[in-house]
């Protein structure tokens, strides 16, 4: 029994569900980090409660599916909805007043995960929540050597559909225009005609229910308690610095290049052992690249 | 297990942090008590506890209960009249999930509180954060629940199974019913690690084969690429010490992945009726489990106990789990152990916390108040109990497979003969000496 249990030997199969794990792994850090890029690319906040929206998306589908009765597939639009709203009313009340003090915007919103953990905790319980999910979701199916996760597979789809409605959204409306000019000198777009505040409540809106959105497919893949964000910030974080800020596809790039650099060190070695070299790297890639992967178009802040 | 037991990520910096903390602490204070020689209970006064667990954050799940159970199990004992006439008055204090909390608030139940033994801790990280101070004030702490073993210390008394009583029965039980080849997977610190240990003897005793062993960090959610290679390498069965959110995460995705509990279970030495209860009872029909207690124990005891638990006020989780009962027993370890050593020492006033412990060894709790059934103490203050083998059914229950026929010895060392036997003054070390208070 004295095996070195240690390395992985190639096999071709597995090998090839790493990589597939790889994208799946992608999607999830993906959607995790969408909204946190939308919001700190757009308006310059960091939004220290990010991974709080996520975990309110998750009680909110939990909420809809046991209390009201909603399905599942339905409870996932929804918590997008509700947590949008949420971040609307945050960003008017608390967020709008700190623009002009970046550092505070830090604090305050690191001040507000730590009311939506305590004030869920106290309104909901700090037990965990069972959120269910169909049962066609909760199996597999097998193409060619690949075994796929039906529950995966959803990920990835929203995943992708959530990517391409905001590519478009910037890019393809009117709205978009705007956000971007915003973007780029707030000044300047304001004297274009360009009601910035607005502008920056719908971005706000939109970053908190793309975390909803997240929150409410995590919950099925785990549990739903307060504290549950935490776990999705700092991957998170990771993707939107290596992507670059601002950058959309910088995100997609550098969630894709994580996943697959996490999944294939987890398939040699093991999963500690790829976070550690995953984070080395970040940091070596950092030291040389420090606006990231596709920065370079961005205004500098 | 709850969530819980994530924060071990920062125990070592903060116990490092915590210890120093306490070492500058009230030192006037202990002086004073120790100089003045004051009892610890007054005669005809109240007896204090300390109840220190978390119930706010990630470990609430859990000790939540341990602090409810506590609490029944003290209302029970103050309503038959107390420990010899006098009331047990519970000090509760929120260790807030934090390790730093638990190592300052313990000193302040020993000096401020003055209580005369501490009932706290689900972690290791706790325990280790706790043990210091019980031990350089030479008090008194119940910790409630499984832990890994490798320690020796003279001022701990332990109610739950060590590694070396959990995984005996279940891994040849496993390997029997389900075949040789198994795959290790734990949580990212010490009791996964140590427990893996053990697990390890006893696969070799009983033929078994060790496929792979794979730990994710506490909390980790993502058993992809664990799966993956459990895929690969196609084992018999799971043996599981993952604990907390990443247990339920791990038996959701299980079924996710398209594994099929029927050909490949997961054996656990944590998932319970709590745990089952989080995840949803199809998640975790047809695992196993090892422990000394499930809810569904068909003894007369355990019905009473289940029945007043549930129906008190205590008992809105609406379920009954080992660690709960483990904790349940420490408060009637605590009472057994008062009375024996008041009546070694003649009068209350001059029992100490130490002299509890020292009468522990020998002390039988029968099967007409444990739920378990008859458990008794050894001279290291850990239990001989009967490990029990559960299935997890469609409605969340257990159904017992296969109960121990013998009461199993405790032995926090049997890992590590190189390093000595603990007993009753210390462990005993191959060349002779006794090392006290070995951590």
């Amino acid at each position: 029994m004295s095996v070195n249990h240690f390395w992985t030997a190639f096999a071709f199969e597995p090998f090839m569900n790493a990589l597939l794990i790889g994208l799946s792994v992608a999607s999830v850090w993906l959607i995790a980090a969408l909204g946190l890029a939308i919001v700190y690319g757009t308006m310059g906040v960091i939004n220290m409660a990010h991974g709080e929206f996520v975990m309110l998306g998750a009680y909110s589908a939990f909420v809809l599916e046991t209390v009201v009765g909603v399905p599942f597939l339905l409870c996932v639009p929804a918590a997008f909805v509700i947590v949008g709203l949420i971040g609307a009313a945050i960003e008017r009340g608390l967020v709008r007043h700190l623009y002009k003090r970046p550092l505070d915007t830090l604090l305050a919103t690191w001040g507000l995960s730590l009311v939506l953990i305590q004030g869920v905790r106290l309104i909901l319980g700090p037990e965990p929540k069972n959120l269910q999910s169909p049962a066609w979701l909760n199996a597999s199916l097998r193409v060619w050597v690949f075994e796929l996760s039906w529950f995966r597979v959803f990920i990835f789809g929203v995943t992708i559909a959530a990517f391409v409605l905001t590519w478009w959204l910037l890019h393809r409306t009117r709205l978009g225009l705007m956000v971007r000019a915003v973007m780029q000198n707030k000044e300047m777009a304001a004297v274009h005609g360009i009601d910035a505040g607005k502008v920056f409540t719908l971005t706000f809106a939109y970053g908190a229910g793309l975390a909803g959105l997240a929150g409410s497919m995590f919950g099925a893949i785990k549990n739903v308690f307060p504290d549950m964000g935490s776990g999705y910030i700092v991957e998170a974080f990771l993707v939107v610095v290596v992507g670059g800020v601002g950058s959309l596809l910088g995100s997609l790039f550098s969630s894709i290049g994580l996943g697959e650099i996490y999944s294939v060190f987890a398939y040699f070695t093991n999963g500690t052992f790829a976070k550690f070299w995953l984070f080395l790297l970040v940091v070596i890639f950092l030291r040389f690249r420090p606006q990231g992967l596709f920065a370079d178009a961005m205004a500098r802040r | 297990m709850e969530r819980s037991r994530r924060s071990f990520l920062k125990s070592g910096a903060s116990l490092a942090a915590g210890g120093a903390a306490i070492g500058g602490f009230p030192y006037f204070f202990v002086k004073d008590a120790n100089a003045q020689g004051a009892p610890w209970v007054k005669k005809g006064g109240k007896i204090k506890v300390g109840v220190l667990f978390s119930l706010t954050g990630s470990l609430a799940v859990v000790e939540t209960d341990s602090n409810q159970v506590v609490q029944f199990a003290i209302d029970k004992i103050n309503k038959a009249g107390g420990i010899m006439g006098m009331q047990v008055e519970p000090v509760l204090i929120d260790a807030k999930s934090d390790i730093k909390v638990y190592s300052e608030k313990i000193s302040q139940l020993i000096l401020r509180d003055r209580v005369i033994a501490t009932f706290g801790g689900y972690t290791s990280a706790s325990r280790r954060a706790m043990a210091p101070v019980v031990m350089s004030r030479d008090h008194l702490l119940y910790y409630p629940t499984c832990y890994e073993g490798r320690e020796c210390t003279q001022n701990i008394v332990n109610t739950g199974p060590l590694a070396n009583q959990h995984s005996q029965d279940l891994i040849p039980f496993m390997v029997k019913n389900f075949g040789k080849k198994t795959y290790f997977v734990g949580s990212n610190y010490i009791w996964p690690k140590e427990s893996n240990k053990n697990a390890k003897v006893w696969l070799e005793k009983a033929g078994g084969e060790l496929l792979g062993e794979e730990y994710v960090e506490l909390g980790g959610s993502d058993f992809t690429s664990i799966f993956n290679k459990i895929r690969q390498t196609k084992p018999d069965f799971i043996f599981s010490t993952v604990v907390g959110d990443s247990d339920i995460a791990l038996h959701k995705q299980f079924k996710q992945e398209g594994f099929k509990v029927d050909k490949m279970p997961i054996a656990a030495l944590t998932t319970g009726e709590i745990e089952i209860r989080a995840m949803g009872a199809e998640f975790g029909a047809g695992h196993i489990l090892s422990a000394p207690y499930f809810q569904a124990l068909d003894t007369p005891v355990n019905k009473k106990f289940v029945d007043e638990y549930l129906s008190s006020k205590y008992g809105k989780g609406g379920v009954t789990h080992y660690n709960m009962e483990e904790t349940y027993l420490s408060v009637y370890a605590f009472k057994a152990a008062f009375e024996k050593a008041a009546a070694k020492a003649g009068s209350v006033e001059a029992v100490t916390p130490r002299m509890i412990r020292d009468v522990t060894p020998g002390i039988r709790i029968e099967d007409d108040i444990s739920p378990e059934g008859l458990v008794w103490f050894d001279e290291t203050c850990h239990l001989y109990m009967k490990p029990k083998i559960g299935q997890c059914q469609g409605n969340g229950q257990f159904k017992i497979v296969q109960a121990a026929e013998k009461h199993i010895a405790p032995d926090p060392f049997i890992i590590y003969p190189e390093r000595g036997v603990c007993k009753f003054d210390g462990l005993h070390t191959p060349d002779g000496k006794i090392a006290k208070s070995v951590l």
